[in-house]
């Protein structure tokens, strides 16, 4: 055996042990799900069943929280990720005076918890008549993503090197016309990021929601989560695991997909060149 | 494709002034014009509160009581109160220790050291171990404040594991709650540090380190020296965007722990809620809102001293 084969093997032992300690949470998960009896600890169920499941997938408790959450969410993300796009393009291409104060505005915002406004958001939310309102969720919730979006995606268009425009430029092509054909395609696995993460924190957020939205029939799977908690004096682990399961389901079918499309283009889970 | 092996870094070309190759020309305002939406959404949403935050922390606004019925400006009382108070500064210290050891020590040395080694590793472990990482970190707070709850509880997976190797376990939320916490945050954010770092170092042309090996430098010399430098910018932003999301992780801990038992996990987030919405004292809450945006644009400032001084 050479050296880089020792070191290859070391690397895949050592990657294999970090690995299992985070898969033994998850595999909890997988096999409570199936559990009819499931308790605190990761053990494989004597009979599975899919009685967990046939509980909660019906409308109230699963249907309708996803499909709000998939709009909300969905709407969101989309939202800020052209936010973003638009914003980032001045930030890395031209450089001002503005840029600066604006960046480190951001920055600010990034670190903002949002615990701390959502008593005055909620104040404005009803002099503006949108409380319980999705559209104006969505606005806000987008506002919430956005210093983190503008930022790593500006961080992603700075890598892209200018030079490419410049032919562009050369043949009169306006700025918009350089950032949506040469620089976006340049930069796919940057955006794959912004959207995924911007949708993965957006679907996880529990407090905004719970504050602006009110009518049940609108309530997000984040919410509805935490009524399911308390709907039950008792805990049924394997119902709840069931409906973490299907509640965390968006995410992963969005990771997916774009960890497929993405390719080798990015080291989303394995696509690393070797 | 790097901007730090890129020749041309972004912006440079605004200093050598307006040129045959520069950006197109047009008014300065035209140019910024694409910034408009996101700053109206700030303006409304985010700036617009916070200005109402500045206000209300020097107030003695509450729900209910006098400051309900008739609110006074108390000028800097609230933050007097804040700073004399032990269960203040006890949160204060949790939130540091949370922040140094699941964020800056945690996620981001397991998410380097994980994307390092991926770089070695054959495709299948590749896979296999990133879609673990990724899998904890894809999972909605709530559930994953669930699931580590169960984990760490006295009759849990890890008391278990900990058994079998002739270790004493212990009820981790109870005995040492912001290590559980922490743990907890490790689990749930590491995967974000790894995509950015594997990011960065798929950037890294073979070529540079193949000849720093040529020349000898092996292992973690070449680490240190070679590869590090190279994504030295990667690092800086990793730090910064973890650090900032730590300082105000707020519904893992609630859903894990409650800041308790007592205030043992108690961090700044957690206070503030008490005190605003528990207590009803929209003032305090609002003043401790303020401190913790003054931490955050602390750690802010020095990420971008070291992300300014790097570009240049």
């Amino acid at each position: 055996m050479t050296r880089a084969h020792v070191s290859k093997l070391t690397a895949n032992l050592i990657l294999l042990a970090i690995g299992a300690v985070f898969v033994l949470p998850l595999l909890w998960v997988l096999f409570a799900s199936i559990n009819s009896t499931a308790g605190l600890r990761v053990e494989v169920p004597d009979s599975p069943t899919l009685n967990n499941f046939r509980a909660v997938l019906n409308v109230d408790t699963t249907y309708r929280p996803m499909l709000n959450g998939l709009v909300l969410c969905g709407g969101s993300a989309l939202l800020t990720l052209l936010c973003a796009v638009l914003a980032a393009y001045p930030l890395s291409r031209f450089k001002t005076k503005f840029n600066r104060p604006f960046l480190l505005t951001v920055l600010f915002a990034t670190g903002l918890p949002i615990t701390a406004v959502m008593v005055p958001v909620y104040g404005l939310f009803v002099q503006l008549n949108l409380v319980d309102t999705i559209g104006g969720t969505i606005m806000f919730m987008t506002t919430t993503s956005l210093p983190f979006a503008i930022w790593l995606t500006k961080t992603f268009m700075d890598g892209v090197p200018i030079s490419l425009e410049e032919a562009a430029w050369v043949d009169g092509a306006g700025s918009m016309q350089a950032l949506f054909r040469i620089v976006l395609p340049l930069m796919w696995p940057g955006i794959a990021v912004v959207l995924i993460f911007t949708f993965i924190g957006l679907w996880g957020n529990f407090f905004v929601p719970f504050m602006l939205l009110l009518s049940p029939e609108r309530l997000p799977a984040s919410v509805t989560i935490f009524t399911f908690f308390s709907q039950y004096g008792e805990v049924n682990y394997g119902q709840l695991a069931a409906y973490s399961l299907i509640y965390t389901m968006p995410v992963l079918i969005l990771y997916l997909l774009l960890s497929k499309k993405l390719g080798g283009a990015f080291a989303l889970g394995g696509a690393i060149k070797g | 494709m790097t901007s730090t092996i890129a020749p041309a870094v972004p912006g440079s070309v605004d200093d050598k002034g307006p040129g045959p190759v520069g950006p197109p020309r047009g008014a300065k305002f035209l140019k910024m014009l694409p910034l408009a939406p996101s700053i109206a959404l700030m303006v409304v949403f985010l700036a617009g509160p916070i200005l109402y935050c500045l206000y209300a922390a020097f107030t003695n606004m509450a729900l209910t009581g006098t400051g309900a019925a008739e609110v006074k400006f108390i000028g800097f009382d609230n933050f007097r109160k804040a700073f004399g108070s032990s269960a203040f500064i006890n949160s204060i210290w949790l939130t540091l220790v949370f922040t140094l050891i699941s964020a800056i020590i945690g996620q981001n040395t397991l998410g380097l050291g994980l994307a390092l080694l991926m770089r070695r590793s054959t495709k299948l472990v590749r896979s296999l171990v990133g879609t673990a990482v990724i899998g904890a970190w894809v999972l909605p707070e709530i559930v994953a404040a669930y699931l580590l709850s169960a984990f760490l509880n006295s009759e849990g997976t890890l008391n278990v594991i900990l058994e079998r190797v002739g270790l004493n376990g212990q009820d981790w939320m109870y005995g040492a709650p912001i290590i559980a916490v922490s743990i907890a945050n490790i689990w749930r954010g590491t995967a974000f540090s790894m995509l950015v770092y594997s990011a960065a170092l798929s950037e890294i042309p073979k070529e540079i380190e193949e000849s720093a090996e040529m020349d000898g430098a092996a292992g973690g010399r070449r680490l240190w020296w070679v590869t590090l430098p190279m994504i030295s910018r990667a690092i800086l932003t990793n730090l910064m965007l973890i650090t900032l999301q730590t300082l105000s992780v707020f519904g893992l801990i609630y859903a894990m722990t409650r800041g308790g038992p007592g205030t043992k996990s108690q961090t700044l987030p957690l206070y503030m809620y008490e005190q605003a919405f528990s207590f009803s004292q929209i003032g305090y809450g609002t003043a401790i809102a303020l401190v913790m945006l003054a931490i955050g644009a602390v750690f802010s400032l020095i990420y971008l001293r070291g992300l300014n001084s790097e570009a240049a």
